[in-house]
């Protein structure tokens, strides 16, 4: 595309960020909001655009480039292939919406923190390209941790609340405990030889057991964070504290970032797989998912909902790679590819269906000023444009067809029902077991996504102050237009989204589903043979969509159209009142009946005889009290011992100099 | 696609929609019958329908336009469910283009879209029915995910004609796998169309109501759409379940000279399966509504076991 201007995808893709970076100057040298929100913004959005066209056009070649910067013998290494072309697709075509949004949405914010705010959102985007452009250790770890930091800053933006200081530490220590194992394990892979080039990790060939450490820290590391438990914590205290543009960032494109880091070391740069590491992440995945999706059923802060959400859709994602890994280590390259696909599908449909859902919150928030569920209600009404918009994204999350959530969680089935066959008989046990897991998260999603619409946009308001409640702006309904246009496209269109998923695949394990899925024509997707399955999307909306249009028509012609409006009936009950309606505890309650040795609930009934009852009850994760609490403890006792070692008194530390330089001499001998 | 195969589709089309509510008044006669009562007919179904398509529509004041449009949407899904499933042939064009899989997403769209409208005039009934539904929902389409699944992994192929023509030319064997699918199967069936013991369909006033209760608001055209799709979930529902375990018979392609026998066969298989439908649904007392995750719980098991037993024994 960009050949006839003697331009190689990567000069493209370098250009946009070095463009986004003088967007964050000029914003900061700006300082006017209307000028930064409808000026800076757009243009944002542009170089998305073209970051998008760029990646697109740098799925089916490697480029690679060497900036003059870093270490003096180790310049900064950068590769545009087939698996960063995809995450850098994703990036520029998610990133498009979101900043169409922001420009409405960031509209009325004081001068001074919009400028701050667009300098560190800027900083964020190209951090982000720049990870998937590394192609040197020193260098992706420079761009991860200017990610996390200036996604640490968007994060605390409010960061005159407490709340948002505290989610914005502990998702900056977790961001940081994962930076050391991600540190590590590509300390593993360069196996002392000092060359830290991903093309020299390549072709280094480490022993199973340095291999799979190197997989593991990889694991934890970018599991810190994507949110795989039990490294999850962050998520649902930062995703509520930022700015909802920047949750949907968060949650839409910087969590794959993570996805992208463990496909890359594990498939890419380790030589070798395991089959065990494929069964490990499966495992691990399922129970994140399961996880997720449980404690989304029971939340009552809309943030909060989505960012479990989030945590289950990553262990969907981690199902497909533990998948890919078991069949890849069995030589099954068909089904690895099939596997590959379902996940990387499923990576791009969530970055736009979530962040729809997270710009959707925004707008409610911007509406209402309320974050809490259970003070909505009939917004439906009020917001009607909007709520268009949510359907689509809560249709599209549940995994309903014909919307894109579907198709990955129908790619995903397919390669379970293909694994008989694994030589392993523990795994073809296991195979059965994880499908049904799988499906049940499938399905809670929709009860999640049931209670999160229905409790907002449905039914009657809770509260007197949403009478007040206006609809999303024109900039903002634009931004998630481009959203739902996403998710209806990757729903209907497939087959011609999987010819370009096969570079990818072609890449990592060496097949594609190409020849297969596109051989009876872009109508139908047949990922391995017709006869074994099939799913034509376009088919099923024109049936139900025509089937509804000649049913109302039918019926308008055969008997009449006429109409009343009444009260509603209820039984013949007279008194309706809106707090007789479901409140979003109530609605979760089943679930949270069902699985409650599973979370820790606090409840506080009142009494019978109470004549101003007041229910509180709260869900709180058990794993916080297992695993974070008690390793908060461990630090706690050797911080206080270690503080013994500090008097304050200088001769005492210069002793202490003194000693390890005793000590370090003594090494040395 | 030859004409023969579209003939055949279409033929279904019309002949799930005309039938589906003479099932439903059939087993409703059944029910009647044991319950030494004479009751009101089989073609009761269709005079009601006829009632409330004359009336006129009452909607509440703050009904959106997502209540108007649900019926629609959920007739539409129901009928294209029902015009799927392979009856009487197995030449149905419209087949490759949803897949079992697919198809339990069909359900799954049908049922958010009536959960949200039962929702959508914020009564009491209606949002307590709409997380009941949901609570069913999700055991219940697992459960059938992983029915369907064991009878894909028969046949090699999510395609509802494939795993149906597989089945069919099998020799009668009681498969272990399928046993335990057949049973979780059922009762699913149960759950997902308001029989009892999970639900009452004859009921309107019942604090332990689940479909009735997401309901309640709607009237007259409305109503009858609702109904109408109800009665074809039903049939579907009976359809699936006789292709999965009882396929024999069925005009293979697009055979016209097995198509008069595969016809009486369906017939005579639909009124077995009623008849015995309503009197389970007469033998047992409807649970208690905290009893239904237990239920489909087991429901799911079964089928996750019925899988299990797939891929350890039969592979």
């Amino acid at each position: 595309m960009f050949d006839q201007f003697g331009m190689l995808p990567i000069d493209v893709v370098l250009g946009v960020v070095v463009f986004w970076l003088v967007l964050g100057m000029a914003g900061l040298a700006l300082q006017n909001s209307r000028l930064i929100a409808q000026f800076i913004f757009p243009l944002s959005a542009i170089g998305s655009l073209v970051l998008a066209g760029a990646a697109l056009a740098g799925l089916g070649e490697v480029s690679t480039a060497i900036l003059p910067l870093g270490l003096p013998d180790l310049p900064f290494h950068l590769r545009l292939d087939a698996l960063s072309a995809f995450f850098i697709l994703l990036l520029g075509a998610a990133s498009i919406g979101i900043a169409l949004f922001s420009a409405g949405y960031f509209r009325r914010m004081v001068a001074a923190e919009l400028s701050l705010l667009c300098l560190e959102y800027h900083i964020f985007l190209a951090s982000m390209a720049l990870v998937f452009l590394a192609d040197d250790a020193y260098m992706f770890m420079v761009a991860w941790e200017s990610m996390a930091l200036s996604s640490y800053f968007l994060v605390t933006t409010d960061h005159n609340q407490p709340d948002v200081r505290r989610a914005g530490f502990l998702y900056l220590l977790i961001a940081h405990v994962g930076a050391i194992a991600i540190l590590m394990s590509f300390g593993v892979m360069q196996s002392g030889h000092g060359d830290y080039t991903f093309s020299a990790m390549r072709h280094t060939h480490l022993s199973d057991f340095w291999a799979s450490i190197a997989f593991l820290l990889a694991l934890f590391g970018f599991g810190a964070k994507a949110g795989i438990l039990p490294m999850h914590a962050w998520l649902p205290e930062a995703h509520p504290a930022a700015p909802s543009p920047v949750s949907a960032m968060m949650s839409g494109i910087m969590l794959k970032t993570a996805i992208y880091g463990i496909l890359r070391v594990s498939l890419d740069l380790l030589d070798t797989q395991l089959w065990w590491w494929g069964a490990f992440a499966l495992a691990l995945g399922l129970i994140t998912a399961l996880f997720g999706v449980i404690f989304a059923a029971v939340q009552v802060d809309m943030k909060r909902l989505l960012a479990y959400s989030s945590i289950e859709n990553i262990g969907i994602i981690l199902v497909g790679i533990g998948l890919t890994l078991i069949f890849h280590a069995f030589h099954k390259e068909a089904l690895a590819a099939l596997a590959l696909t379902a996940t990387l599908y499923h990576a791009l449909n969530h970055a736009f269906m979530k962040s729809l859902l997270f710009l959707g919150t925004g707008s409610i928030l911007h509406a209402t000023g309320e974050r809490h569920l259970g003070k909505f209600g009939g917004l439906i009404h009020k917001m009607p444009k909007l709520a268009i918009l949510m359907l689509v994204g809560i249709l599209a999350m549940a995994g309903l067809p014909p919307l894109n959530g579907f198709v990955s969680e129908w790619l995903l089935l397919q390669a379970f029902l293909l694994s008989p066959g694994l030589p392993h008989p523990y795994l073809n046990m296991l195979v059965p077991v994880a499908a049904a897991a799988l499906a049940l998260a499938a399905a809670l999603a929709g009860f999640v996504m049931v209670k999160f619409y229905g409790v907002i946009f449905l039914g009657q308001p809770r509260d007197t102050t949403l009478a007040h409640a206006h609809d999303a702006g024109l900039w903002e309904r634009i931004g998630m237009i481009c959203m739902v246009i996403g998710c209806i496209a990757l729903g209907i269109f497939p087959a011609f989204v999987i010819l370009h998923l096969d570079f990818v695949t072609e890449m990592l394990v060496h097949h594609s589903l190409g020849s297969s899925a596109a051989q009876t024509g872009w109508l139908l997707l047949t990922p391995i043979q017709a006869e074994r399955a099939s799913y034509g999307p376009l088919v099923l909306l024109l049936i139900i969509g025509g089937g509804s249009l000649i049913t109302v028509l039918l019926v308008k012609k055969l008997y009449h159209g006429r109409l009343r409006r009444g009260p509603a009936w209820d039984c013949g009950f007279p008194a309706q009142t809106a707090r007789m309606q479901d409140t979003a505890e109530g609605f979760g309650q089943p679930i949270r009946q069902i699985f409650e040795w599973f979370m820790d609930v606090v409840r506080q009934v009142p009494s019978p005889f109470d004549l101003h009852p007041h229910y509180h009850g709260e869900t709180h994760d058990r794993l916080w009290n297992l695993f974070y609490v008690p390793i908060k403890r461990v630090n706690e006792i050797i911080g206080n011992q270690v503080g013994k070692l500090q008097h304050g008194r200088i001769h005492m530390y210069l002793l202490y100099s003194f000693l390890t330089l005793l000590a370090l001499l003594a090494f040395i001998q | 696609m030859s004409y023969s195969a579209l003939f055949f589709q279409l033929v279904q089309n019309v002949l799930v929609l005309l039938a589906a509510p003479l099932l439903l008044g059939w087993i409703n006669q059944c029910r009647a019958w044991l319950q030494n009562r004479s009751g009101a007919g089989m073609l009761q179904p269709y005079r009601n329908l006829i009632k409330l398509f004359h009336k006129d529509a009452v909607l509440a004041h703050n009904a959106s336009p997502l209540f108007r449009a649900t019926p629609y949407i959920l007739f539409a899904c129901m009928w294209l469910a029902a015009a799927l499933v392979p009856v009487l042939a197995t030449d149905l064009p419209l087949s490759p283009a949803v897949d079992v899989i697919a198809l339990v997403g069909i359900f799954a769209l049908a049922r958010v879209f009536i959960a949200l409208a039962a929702m959508d005039i914020g009564t009491a009934f209606g949002s307590l029915g709409a997380r009941r539904e949901m609570l069913v929902g999700f055991l219940a389409e697992p459960a059938l995910l992983m029915v369907l699944f064991t009878a894909s992994t028969i046949s090699q192929s999510t395609s509802l004609i494939t795993i149906v023509e597989t089945l069919a030319h099998k020799q009668f064997v009681l498969y272990p796998s399928m046993t335990f699918a057949a049973v979780a199967f059922f009762m699913v069936l149960l759950a997902e169309n308001a029989r009892v013991p999970v639900d009452n369909p004859s009921t309107h006033l019942e604090l332990t109501m689940i479909h009735e209760a997401m309901i309640l608001e709607y009237s007259a055209r409305h109503l009858a759409l609702v109904e109408w799709a109800s009665a074809l979930k039903l049939l579907a529902y009976m359809t699936i379940g006789i292709a999965l375990f009882a396929p024999w018979g069925i005009a293979e392609g697009g055979n016209w000279n097995a198509l008069p026998f595969a016809v009486v066969l369906l017939i005579l298989k639909l009124t077995i399966a009623g008849a015995g439908l309503a009197f389970v649904e007469t033998m047992s007392a409807k649970m208690r509504i905290f009893r239904v995750p237990e239920f489909m719980g087991t429901a799911f098991l079964l089928a996750v076991l019925g899988l299990l037993t797939h891929f350890l024994l039969e592979t």
